[in-house]
């Protein structure tokens, strides 16, 4: 047998050495190049057409590239963006908007009004396969003065210029898309924003530069690479091995365990996502006992503390704190003796259990199943006895659409504009294909709010809504998602209650 | 002109092996519940919403005339436009499709190597420990599945001691030259050394997870092989005129050997390139397998149809090579 002898110990270890200079990243401790391992991959460089134009979870990398028409603060208070002022006539028959002025495309060619107007009118054309045309096509006949842009209202929409920083609100280059069309535009994408496209490798990688002239300043890190790690265990080792030096959605235990270690710093702050369970009015779910015993046996702080690892704020209402029409007043509490009261009075017990079917996602979101699971266990000891079905996401999206999803379901809502039209709204409105509460009642406290054009009475009638709802258990919100995030040291992370993570925002340390 | 005849048949059971797999997975995924219209839909959408949507990518006409038009398209060579990336399929697919073969090259190339090893070393010291040894890491190698080699790869050196990258294809600071998406034969070709490296140390740890239980596989059936060749008369013979142990079992023992090794590995090369599916994700490598855990998730219809096609077309070409193969050496079989 060969022994391994001095001299080829040596040479060995100068292979290592020569092999380790190659192909790890020299990752000093000033950080020129920041790399970001991101949770999924970019399938389009269009946000406004597809289904990545709806997907939550790469608007940070579309926010890098592409300016919105209205800015959205960390905190998810509006700003200007590319627009700066904006509002309504008094009848609210029109609307305006004032163009930012001074800002140049990525290409070098100026931003105008011309290019807002085309970005809209594009938005709003049902041909365009916008899935929010139904909004953008609110407004129209499109009028410009010098930097000042009106449009009549064909329909009034009371969050219009919310959504002007939300799914689909980019505003793209006219000139440039019109030359290059969608093919030339995906290969070369062209925005404004603080970031400029310099490599693309589908499934791989991205590779962004600093847009100089950015309006909002130039971005601290110069060059950013981001590389899609869709593998959890993948993306902790990237920031572990230090190839990365910021990651997001890992377990939390994982989180835990890197947090505060080997120059890696974490960052934990809830984001605009909610963990919920749909109540589908259909079965014993019109027994608004039932309901209400569901949702009063759940002890949602628990859940949070022992499933979560304290990571999640435990909520009563489709409005998280940070959304305009929260009402800390409405608490729905946790009672196991008050729910055994309820399912009494309809001749249920723990003998005599009330049997329902509950749907959920299985590492769709982060323990959602251990949470149904843990739900369903605390169900039982008041006697309500759920039989777990276990779906992919796409199979609740199918059903709800269709309305046919189990008497009660699991789901994560977003919700980043904090509208209670985009949370409470779509959720519960029955005519909605995202609803399946079907309830007249409900419906007819709803219907009014759509074009209520008092703003504060508006909000006040949202607030009604989530009283009643979870006065009378329509819906069981449970939780406010907190989004972990890990960065080395060299590296300051603000998260965007929205859940983007957008490296403009970052800085050294 | 049996042969040629052979080769007809064979072609002809391959077109209808791939119409059929067309049928199939085109009607199948149409049946496995969620539709791409309703995983892309906002809140506030409505029917109507449901509904343009629907005829914009065409999902509003009924399955058969979806189909025939797909097929239709298929034949002319347009696979259709994928929904999620708004790209025609056939250039999606044919731009990753490199990188998977070269990722499932690699790894055979590393099981073969392993594997051969292995049995070779086996063969040479039978009935001693390094025998048993080997046995039990080929045990090892079969029981623990591809993708937990992977993590533990990950773990060994992409953590622990960082020698390899964990995750991509190339490194973003490098420019590629390439004309080709083959990028680890063309860096080769152009003697571009210092991206072949990267190119290696992005590669080599999702084709070890690859190749490992592959190796184990080879080892134990060309052990196998060479134990019963060592019996055989020819081999007695070649020792009795005074040769090495080491030349009986490479010259004389192995040509013979591998035979039953060299199909093994056609077949297994077909269940290598299935198996990147997994591992690509692992390691966010940015192949073809990986594309499709992408399109499966989106319901991206006609991305799945031609990446479905596609790894059809390999494994019958594949398995038509082996079987052409082996018709050419041996004649009995070309009547089969």
């Amino acid at each position: 047998m060969t022994k391994l002898s001095r001299r080829s110990m040596l040479q060995l270890s100068a292979a290592s050495v020569a092999i380790t200079a190659f192909t790890t990243p020299a990752l000093a401790q000033q950080i020129d190049e920041l790399v970001i391992a991101y949770n999924v991959n970019l399938p389009s460089w269009d946000p406004t057409v597809g289904p990545s134009a709806v997907n939550p979870t790469i608007q940070g990398i579309y926010q890098s590239v592409f300016d919105m028409f209205i800015h959205q603060n960390p905190d998810l208070t509006f700003a200007p963006g590319i627009i700066t002022e904006w509002g309504w006539n008094d009848d609210r028959s029109q609307i305006f908007m004032t163009v930012r002025e001074g800002v140049k495309w990525h290409d070098g060619s100026p931003l105008t009004p011309e290019d807002v107007v085309w970005s809209l009118e594009r938005a709003g054309n049902p041909e365009t396969g916008n899935p929010i045309q139904f909004i953008w096509g609110k407004v129209g006949n499109f009028a410009i003065d010098g930097n000042r842009i009106t449009a009549d209202v064909k329909e009034y929409e009371p969050t219009i210029f919310k959504w002007m920083s939300f799914l689909t609100g980019y505003v793209l280059p006219k000139a440039y898309y019109e030359k290059v069309g969608p093919e030339g535009f995906e290969a070369k994408p062209v925005g404004s924003g603080p970031y400029m496209v310099d490599r693309f490798e589908r499934n791989a990688f991205v590779r962004l530069k600093a847009n100089p002239d950015y309006w909002g300043g130039k971005p601290e890190f110069e060059t950013v690479t981001i590389k899609f790690v869709t593998d959890a265990a993948a993306r902790v080792a990237e920031i572990e091995s230090g190839n990365a030096h910021v990651t997001l959605e890992m377990p939390y235990e994982e989180y835990d365990r890197l947090k505060g270690s080997g120059g890696i710093s974490g960052t934990d702050a809830p984001i605009s996502d909610i963990g919920m369970i749909f109540i589908n009015d259909v079965d014993v779910m019109n027994d608004p006992n039932v309901r209400k015993a569901a949702a009063l046996a759940i002890d949602k702080k628990t859940i949070v503390d022992r499933l979560l690892s304290g990571y999640g704020v435990p909520i009563d209402t489709l409005q998280t704190p940070d959304y305009v029409a929260y009402d800390p007043s409405i608490t729905v509490g946790y009672d196991p003796e008050k729910a055994k009261e309820l399912l009494a009075a309809s001749g249920y017990s723990t003998d005599n259990p009330v049997r329902f079917k509950i749907q959920t996602t299985r590492g769709f979101k982060p323990k959602d199943y251990e949470i149904i699971q843990a739900i369903v266990g605390l169900w039982r000891r008041v006697g309500i006895e759920a039989e777990i079905e276990v779906y992919e996401v796409a199979k609740h999206f199918e059903l709800r659409a269709a309305d046919q999803l189990a008497p009660a379901a699991f789901y994560n809502w977003g919700n980043a504009v904090g509208d209670p039209t985009t949370s409470t709204g779509f959720a519960m409105f029955g005519p909605s294909p995202h609803s399946v509460w079907d309830g007249q009642e409900l419906l007819e406290m709803i219907l009014p709010l759509w074009g209520e054009q008092d703003e504060d009475k508006r909000i006040a009638g949202w607030k009604d809504v989530d009283r009643h709802i979870a006065e009378n258990a329509l819906v069981i919100p449970l939780i406010q998602y907190v989004q972990p995030i890990l960065h080395v040291d060299g590296v300051k992370v603000t998260p965007h209650a929205s859940g983007a993570l957008l490296p403009h925002l970052m800085t050294r340390s | 002109m049996l042969l040629l005849r052979t080769v007809f048949l064979r072609l002809l059971s391959t077109l209808i092996t791939l119409l059929g797999v067309a049928i199939i997975v085109f009607f199948v995924i149409r049946v496995v519940p969620g539709n791409p219209i309703a995983m892309m839909l906002p809140p506030g959408a409505t029917d109507a919403d449901i509904a343009r949507l629907e005829a914009f990518y065409g999902l509003d006409k009924p399955i058969i005339e979806q189909f025939f038009i797909w097929l239709q398209g298929v034949l002319q060579g347009d696979f259709g436009t994928s929904i999620s990336l708004h790209q025609p399929v056939i250039e999606l697919v044919l731009g990753r499709l490199p990188a998977t073969l070269e990722l499932s090259i690699m790894a055979l190339a590393i099981a073969v190597l392993i594997g051969g090893t292995l049995a070779l070393t086996g063969t040479r010291f039978r009935g001693t420990k390094t025998e048993a040894t080997i046995d039990v890491t080929n045990g090892m190698a079969l029981s623990i599945p591809d993708f937990l080699w992977g993590l533990l790869l990950i773990l060994l050196f992409g953590v622990l001691v960082p020698v390899f990258h964990i995750s991509g294809r190339v490194s973003p600071s490098l420019d590629l030259p390439f004309t080709t998406d083959f990028y680890l034969f063309e860096s080769i070709l152009r003697l571009q050394f210092t991206i072949f490296a990267d190119l290696v140390a992005h590669m080599f740890m999702p084709a070890l997870a690859l190749a490992i239980p592959l190796a184990a596989i080879i080892a134990q059936l060309l052990k196998q092989s060479l134990k019963e060749t060592m019996h055989l008369d020819y081999v007695t013979l070649s020792r009795t005129k005074g040769y090495g142990e080491n030349h009986v079992i490479t010259r004389e023992a192995l040509p013979n050997a591998i035979l039953p090794t060299l199909t093994l590995v056609g077949v297994q090369f077909t269940f290598l390139i299935g198996g990147t599916v997994i591992i690509e994700r692992l390691f966010s490598y940015e192949g073809l397998g990986n594309m499709a855990i992408d399109a499966v998730i989106n319901r991206d219809l006609p991305l799945i149809q031609g990446i479905v096609i596609v790894f059809a077309l390999i494994f019958t070409a594949v398995n038509l090579a082996v079987d052409l193969t082996y018709a050419m050496l041996n004649p009995r079989l070309r009547h089969a």
